[in-house]
């Protein structure tokens, strides 16, 4: 409560923030952090951050607020207890593609909290009509630390936006982020979501198509060692005819790591000719270790093209019997294995830079030294 | 002796399979291994690549004269034994290239000797790839995946060729074949033969046996050797078909 009031005197803001932060900080005080009791944080208790003291990070130089209004009013704040402290201590910034430009180089946001402290980004992205542009979203704290993050992106008539989004914060760093989308008519939104880091991690994604023709791909992977917990849920929303997603999320999961991936796809009553895929297959490497999956199709229109399904299991016998056949040990051949399980994802990164470092970070992870490099 | 089969008993699931199995296999020579649908060619193959699923009953493998059936199956591949699957797996993810310079590299670890880097292998197996007339764009392709058919038992020979092994096992790899892809192939194994390494040829198809001569014939049925000759047995068997073995082994 303190902290809140220092945080709004320290900065001389318009009286329309002001409110909007305090309102906010209000809805927060009112619920509190989600508990285990609601159905949708039953796997992902947040009770180790929530005991802890964050100083709100002031690592970035104190930027004034750059807010697209018409955009942040249509934010979900009082979605949970983090969506509503990010818009009130939110450190708000817009990014504006403007119509029919094509940019060729990738628009990078990076976020690092120090150590002890709290960040709380929070971009609006519009990609006007018929432009063109891929954003780089990462997290990239290395010390123990709470991000709090939320983007929020309009994918306009005819546009096209590809989004990658890195979390490979500190093993002992907690993250929350959101991702609010909506697609036009004919847009296309091109998402990839890497989860690596962080003790404790939690995405929300929800996509909406406003209008006919959209495409979106939500693809991810979540690669976790130790005793990480990472949380993934999706919202897909069909709810205009014609519109075409895909999402394809994998995860590999070692020692006593624990996954939750929760994708819902709604086709709504009007929505036909949609064309939905989703995907969640799970590699466990240790006994110990686990994921609740659960993929929801929820139909209400007929004339639709629909698949879902969802994977837990071991590498495949008869893969690591090919590899076995042409000379490589069994560990390193269950490494390559499981190395190609998450390639599969991290190959859809289009950016050489982005890729190979997160080649380097997969291939970390893995229990053998692979040499392996990419020419 | 390369490799010698004594009475091999194997199955699977508790299923029987080869039932007295002998073959004799010296350096230097091809031997064609026909036989019908379901008679254990496969069976044998994956008994003698060491395939976890399957089990030997009774009966002895010599490899190079030691016991080949105590080796794991990624042993037996450093120490020279080459499978070329009927049904080749796709290993999504990992690029051909990664794949068999990993490969490579760990046979020449067990040969000790030189192990090559990315730039040196990527030129090494640009040259083995004219053996089987492969384009370099399969080698950023992950291993087999999308791969047509074809292409999936050329990528079979290429591997060949990167491990040079004293003894190949190709399982079928003609079939699936287009006439072309057939030639090549053959050419492309006929450039590996030599008088070090022995090759064993499964195959339905006596056309085969016109690209890459075989000094011996044996035909497989019922989980035995059934019948033993020359390159003409061959033929005689286009003729007659297996009724006629077995018949003459009744
Ligand atoms: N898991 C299993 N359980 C029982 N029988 C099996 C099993 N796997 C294979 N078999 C049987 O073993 C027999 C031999 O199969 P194998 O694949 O060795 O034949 P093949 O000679 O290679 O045939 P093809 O010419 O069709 O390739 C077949 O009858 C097959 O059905
Ligand atoms: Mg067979």
């Amino acid at each position: 409560m303190d902290a809140f009031k220092r945080f709004l005197t320290a900065r001389d803001e318009p009286e329309n923030l002001r409110r909007l932060r305090e309102d906010a900080f209000a809805v927060f005080t009112g619920m509190g952090f989600p508990a285990v009791k609601s159905e949708d944080w039953k796997y992902t208790n947040v009770a180790p951050l929530m005991g802890l003291d964050w100083k709100v990070s002031e690592g970035q130089p104190k930027v004034p607020a750059d807010v697209d209004w018409e955009l942040l009013e249509v934010f979900d704040g009082g979605r949970n207890g983090f969506t509503a402290l990010n818009v009130a201590f939110g450190e708000y910034a817009t990014l504006r593609i403007a119509k029919d430009t094509v940019v060729d180089q990738p628009i990078e946001f990076n976020f690092a909290a120090a150590d002890g402290t709290a960040q709380f980004p929070h971009l609006l992205v519009i990609a006007e009509a018929g432009s063109k542009a891929t954003i780089v979203e990462s997290y990239e704290s290395t010390a123990k630390s709470f991000t709090n993050a939320a983007i929020q992106i309009v994918v306009e008539d005819n546009a096209n936006l590809t989004h990658y989004r890195v979390q490979k914060e500190s093993a002992d760093a907690f993250h929350y982020g959101v991702t609010e989308v909506s697609v036009g008519r004919g847009g296309v939104y091109n998402s990839t979501n890497i989860n690596l880091g962080s003790a404790l991690s939690r995405h929300d994604i929800e996509l909406k198509f406003r209008a006919e023709g959209g495409e979106a791909w939500v693809d991810g992977l979540y690669m976790l060692n130790g005793s990480q917990h990472s949380d993934t849920h999706s919202i897909i929303d069909h709810t205009v005819p014609n519109c075409t997603s895909h999402q394809n999320y994998k995860g590999v999961l070692n020692d006593s790591a624990r996954a939750v991936f929760n994708g819902k796809v709604l086709v709504r009553e009007n929505a036909h000719g949609t064309d939905a895929q989703q995907s969640n297959k799970n590699l466990l490497l240790s006994n110990d270790a686990r994921v609740d999956t659960k993929p929801q199709l929820e139909i209400f229109n007929d004339d639709v093209k629909c698949a879902h399904g969802a994977t837990v299991g071991q590498l495949e016998e008869e893969e690591l019997f090919y590899l076995l056949t042409r000379g490589l040990p069994e560990n390193l051949a269950r490494n390559l294995l499981t190395y190609g399980f998450a390639e599969e994802i991290i190959n859809k990164i289009g950016i050489d830079s982005i890729k190979s470092n997160l080649d380097a970070a997969v291939l970390n992870r893995l229990k053998v030294k692979l040499e392996i490099e990419n020419i | 002796m390369l490799l010698e089969v004594k009475d091999l008993h194997a199955g699977i699931d508790g299923k029987e399979i080869l039932k007295g199995l002998n073959l004799q296999v010296n350096k230097g020579e091809v031997h064609a291994i026909m036989g019908p649908n379901g008679s254990g060619k496969s069976t044998l193959s994956k008994v003698l690549a060491g395939h976890p699923s399957y089990q030997v009953i009774s009966g002895e493998v010599l490899y190079e004269g030691k016991n080949l059936l105590e080796l794991e199956p990624d042993e037996r591949a450093r120490d020279g034994v080459f499978m070329a699957f009927q049904y080749p797996v796709e290993v999504p993810g990992v690029s051909n290239s990664q794949f068999l310079r990993l490969a490579y590299n760990e046979k020449m670890k067990h040969l000790g000797t030189e192990e090559l880097d990315p730039l040196e292998f990527n030129d090494y197996l640009k040259e083995k790839a004219k053996v089987v007339e492969m384009s370099s764009e399969f080698f950023k392709r992950s291993v087999n995946e999308g791969f047509s058919g074809g292409e999936k038992k050329r990528n079979e020979i290429l591997q060949m060729a990167v491990l040079e092994p004293k003894l190949a096992i190709l399982d079928e790899t003609d079939s699936g074949l287009d006439i072309d892809a057939l030639r090549i192939v053959a050419e492309g194994v006929n450039k590996l033969r030599s008088e070090d390494n022995a090759i064993i040829l499964v195959t339905h198809y006596q056309r085969l046996l016109n690209f890459i001569v075989p000094d011996m014939v044996h035909v497989l049925a019922g989980g035995k050797i059934v019948k033993e000759g020359g390159k003409e047995l061959a033929l005689e068997l286009e003729e007659k078909g297996y009724d006629w073995v077995k018949a003459a082994t009744k």
